[in-house]
């Protein structure tokens, strides 16, 4: 049995798409839109795409190993899709933090406000 | 024993008032400081008239990080012995002795007043009794001792309790939580029999999906709470 190769075309719009989005994450990082702790996984996420979508017989082998059978480019899918998800995990423990650094300003500001009122009263 | 009342208070010019006079009347040595939750009424000013200790918040933080406030100010200030209560009036300050009285004793280093341990008084629809009695006897489970009341905000605290809950504290739901950590941090916790005020204005009209809602997200930061690592509080810089 003959495993279904990666179509040309589709190898070339997914390496296109994904070059377009390593440079967009480039230009975000450049023009400081964007810090370089969370542009990390951006970065990973593009060139994992940009080798995966423009090395055919790499994406074959791999989608070989996985069992997919019909579509190899399914695989790019599947990874796309695993980024996205760490991409939003990261995110969720990066709002968990700001949200409770966000408490911790809050108290210190209403507290010290206390403090400097109550002084102010004595004097 | 310097001592002091924190009262978690949102929206509650029509009550702050009375609660504050209440607290004062209960014992004059009593400090009280009143913390308004990013109140946009005049909750702020009414308690500071009435000579309490105000601590406003920029924005609303919910109940757990107002009252934290609270205990952030009272640990700042070198407060011993600490009672937290709620401002819009369902506590009463004269069933204060009875929540002080484990805690002076040294027997506790929190006492919860609860409403239901004593028996009679306090009614609400039939949803919230299942939920509340469901979490009772989770919490009773991992606590290895009978609690009643997991959603009391009547309690008093020493020092050491006090020093805990100023450097952590649960947001969401820290009456439920806060049992939990107490028991977690091998604290001695103590719930008494009180009386309380049934709710004036129908607020709290929880319906029977929403009390589904709630004991799904109580559940879940309970659970999440027995995993989460244990913040041992820092000594004071």
């Amino acid at each position: 049995m003959i495993a279904a190769g990666t179509p040309l075309k589709v190898s070339l719009a997914a390496t296109g798409a994904s070059l377009v989005l390593l440079l967009v994450v480039f230009e975000l990082i450049r023009s400081r839109r964007l810090r370089e702790r969370y542009a990390l996984l951006w970065l990973v996420t593009g060139v994992v795409l940009v080798v995966l979508s423009a090395w055919r017989g790499g994406l074959n082998t791999i989608a070989g190993w996985l069992g997919v059978k019909g579509y190899p480019p399914a695989v790019l899918f599947a990874v796309g899709l695993m980024f996205v998800i760490l991409v939003l995990l990261h995110y969720s423990t990066v709002i968990s933090r700001l949200a409770d650094q966000n408490v911790v300003l809050a108290q210190r500001l209403a507290l010290l406000e206390t403090r400097l009122s109550e002084r102010e009263d004595r004097s | 024993m310097k001592s002091i009342a924190i009262v978690p208070a949102y929206n509650e010019e029509q009550n702050i008032g009375r609660v504050v006079d209440e607290l004062r009347a209960f014992d004059p040595e009593l400090d009280v400081v009143v913390v308004s939750d990013g109140s946009v009424d005049r909750t702020a000013e009414v308690a500071a008239e009435r000579g309490a200790h105000v601590v406003a918040l920029p924005f609303n933080l919910g109940i757990g990080g107002a009252v934290q406030t609270g205990f952030k100010y009272a640990h700042a200030e070198g407060y011993d012995l600490v009672v937290r209560c709620d401002g819009d009036g369902q506590h009463i300050p004269a069933e204060l002795p009875k929540v002080l009285g484990p805690v002076l004793a040294g027997e506790a280093d929190i006492a919860v007043g609860s409403r239901f341990a004593g028996g009679d008084g306090y009614r609400s629809s039939a949803t919230r009794r299942i939920g509340i009695r469901l979490l009772a006897l989770i919490v009773s489970a991992i606590a290895r001792q009978r609690v009643t009341d997991t959603t009391s905000g009547f309690q008093a605290l020493n020092r050491k309790a006090l020093d805990l809950f100023a450097a952590d504290y649960p947001h969401d739901y820290p009456e439920v939580e806060g049992m939990v950590m107490t028991i977690k941090h091998r604290l001695r916790l103590r719930e008494v029999p009180v009386l309380m005020r049934e709710r004036e204005h129908g607020r709290s009209s929880i319906t029977a999906l929403r009390s589904i809602y709630y004991m799904a997200k109580v559940l879940t930061a309970l659970f999440v709470g027995l995993f989460r690592r244990r913040v041992v509080p820092a000594e004071e810089a």
